[in-house]
């Protein structure tokens, strides 16, 4: 019998490329689950995808999709929910995508508070062209390109979004599974900019590189390891949280999407309320 | 009736308006529904004109963070069914590039102002015209209209929407600052006089499309995002379903067809005028806003009893090569004045065979060139 969840992936699209042990590949998994759980129409959904690991996952889906530029699925998005509001619009990227060539555009589709859900797989590297420092590796971490150490600081990509007016904010990793399907739903059944960043394992570049592990597994426990909730974390002091991953639901907020203001303009206009 | 004669014919039916805005005009008379723009001048008059004018027709018009956001949206919006339009000048479009590319690899239709200016200086020029043709990566056709008044800059921009859907390539409108930001009258038809061209639609269910498969033409049925044909478009080598392919056969394929279908519609494609050939023994070769102090300094020639002509291009990319070879079949001396160092006239070399003499006549100091310094280049003058 066929697996069930086999009718999303487009025919002819396996074997997929992620490496044997992928963060990428989970987050696809799950969110397969959530539009399954969601029965969202496959029809009137768009993925958006890049270029590097997480942003092929698209391409693996029977759905509509943009495949192929680096960092600008956002614009991308603000064309097609302009265009047509009716349809719903999802985008895997990584975290090089995110928080440095498409830094800017993450930026300003948050502050438009424009309706789409954003899932960023952070594995801390620009793992497809050979592990390479990002915005997202910490300081010290030694890549092929910092090979003495990363000089630089990372940055909070969840408080960057809530800072420039995103209105539905969550994190987990790839070892939250039921946690991360559920806030991939709430994300896809929120109206507004829904950003939903997933630190994923590596164990290729980050993980074999970084942290000294090769293996999926004990990638994963380290995640699991150094994961804290908002809860847990709340009970405790600025220097036993450093260095942890704090996961949850960090924010939401109902807005006026950038579609609902458009519509709203046109009906004002229509109505002669506005010239 | 030309442009000499329409600057002096105020009347009713005419509208005294700027360049920037003859292109907002044009695009909506075309349909376009979608515009996605930055500032930068001297453009910025098409934006602010398809700003205001965008929710009244029904249509969205969104400032962007840059000249990336804007190509990328401008795509969406096609992708989403939508005719779409950005504009920007020579420093914003050099952005673009990427996005030309994945418009040319994906066959998206999108239309793109650029207003060529200086490097560096608000001042007018044409040193843009190569770059129009080359400068996005890999293997392309451009479809690159360059006219020569307002009234061209609206009747060109509705032909670039239309150009731009028959064809699925992106078309650009090489405006120029002497353009933009000038006035004159034009006259703008009723919207039954105007011919609209829509991409075709595919004619078979779903499950049976295969959305990169043409027929004789070169040219695929296109879908929209949420019509239930769920196409993914991307930029790597991909089959005619649309799936990512490393087999080198199928991307040569790919890139005969996105190229061919280009190449072997050039007599549908070039738009041109010939002023005074039929006897002409020689010929100025001009597009653009240089095309209208040619035609003056073929006038005075012809005034001399010199035998000149002027063939005027509209399209200037692609090249049509057997236009070029034809006319220098004919004379002994090619001129061609452009506002720059002297770049269309090595295609215009390479299209003559040697069978006549061309001559480069550039000027590449932010204005375009009098008649008389055309005229002297005709008769061959020492400058």
């Amino acid at each position: 019998m066929a697996h069930p969840n086999l009718k999303y992936l487009r025919k002819g699209s396996l074997p997929h490329m992620f490496c044997p042990g992928c963060g990428a590949g989970q987050i696809l998994n799950y969110f397969i689950y959530a539009i399954d759980d969601l029965k969202i129409d496959l029809d009137k959904l768009v993925m958006i995808g890049g270029v590097g690991c997480m942003s092929r996952g698209p391409a693996y889906l029977n759905l509509s999709a943009i495949h192929g530029i680096h960092g600008r699925n956002l614009p991308f998005a603000t064309g097609i929910k302009l265009a047509n509001p009716e349809l719903t619009v999802a985008i895997l990227m990584g975290d090089g995508g995110t928080a440095a060539i498409g830094g800017n555009h993450l930026i300003q589709a948050a502050r438009r508070n424009l309706d789409v859900t954003v899932i960023v797989n952070n594995n801390g590297s620009y793992a497809m062209t050979g592990g390479q420092v990002s915005p997202m590796t910490p300081k010290g971490a030694v890549t092929s390109t910092t090979t003495r150490g990363n000089l630089e600081r990372s940055f909070d990509l969840c408080k960057l979004v809530e800072t420039a007016g995103g209105t539905y904010i969550s994190r987990w990793t790839t070892a939250h599974s039921v946690q991360l399907i559920n806030s991939i739903k709430k994300g896809l059944q929120h109206k507004g900019f829904s950003f939903i960043e997933v630190i994923g394992q590596c164990p290729t570049q980050y993980g074999r590189y970084v942290l000294g592990l090769r293996d999926p597994t004990s990638n994963l426990n380290w995640l699991l390891e150094n994961s804290l909730t908002i809860r847990q974390a709340e009970k405790m002091t600025e220097k036993e949280l450093k260095d942890k991953i704090l996961v949850g639901d960090f924010f939401k907020k109902e807005m006026p999407t950038l579609e609902d203001l458009y519509i709203d303009l046109e009906m004002r206009i229509k109505e002669g309320r506005s010239g | 009736m030309n442009n000499m004669d329409l600057i002096k014919t105020p009347s009713s039916d005419f509208k005294f308006i700027l360049g920037n805005h003859a292109v907002a005009e044009g695009a909506i008379a075309a349909g376009c529904r979608f515009f996605a723009g930055y500032p930068i001048t001297p453009a910025s008059e098409i934006a602010e004109r398809i700003s205001e004018r965008m929710p009244e027709v029904g249509g969205r018009f969104i400032q962007m963070e840059d000249e990336l956001g804007s190509i990328y949206a401008t795509i969406g919006a096609s992708l989403a069914g939508v005719k779409a339009m950005t504009a920007t000048a020579s420093a914003g479009y050099n952005y673009m590039q990427e996005g030309i590319g994945y418009a040319i690899a994906t066959e998206t239709p999108i239309v793109i102002v650029n207003v060529m200016r200086l490097r560096g200086a608000e001042q007018a020029t044409q040193s843009d015209i190569m770059q129009a043709r080359w400068s996005a990566s890999g293997d392309h056709e451009m479809i690159v209209l360059a006219p020569s008044s307002v009234q061209e800059l609206f009747d060109y921009t509705i032909e670039a929407f239309n150009l731009s859907e028959k064809y699925r390539n992106p078309v650009i409108i090489l405006s120029e600052m002497t353009l933009s930001l000038m006035r004159e009258n034009i006259k703008i038809p009723d919207p039954s006089e105007v011919d609209i061209v829509n991409r075709k639609r595919p004619t078979v269910p779903p499950d049976e499309f295969l959305p990169f498969d043409a027929g004789d033409d070169g040219i695929p049925p296109m879908s929209s995002f949420g019509d239930g044909y769920r196409v993914l478009y991307t930029l790597n080598p991909h089959d005619k379903r649309g799936m990512i392919t490393g087999d080198l056969d199928i991307y040569d394929d790919l890139y005969r067809r996105i190229t061919g279908k280009i190449q072997r519609a050039v007599d549908d494609i070039v738009r041109y005028e010939k002023f005074y050939m039929d006897d002409a023994d020689c010929a100025v070769i001009a597009y653009g806003s240089e095309a209208r102090s040619a035609l003056e300094a073929v006038r005075r020639a012809r005034d001399e009893g010199l035998k000149v002509g002027l063939l005027k291009l509209v399209t200037v990319w692609p090249f049509h090569d057997e236009l070029i070879r034809d006319i220098a079949e004919q004379v002994k001396k090619i001129v061609v004045p452009e506002m720059n160092v002297g770049k269309y006239v090595g295609e215009v070399k390479r299209a003559s065979d040697c069978l006549a003499e061309v001559v480069s006549l550039p000027l590449n100091k932010g204005r375009m060139h009098t008649s008389a310094e055309i005229l002297s280049g005709i008769k061959g003058e020492a400058r």
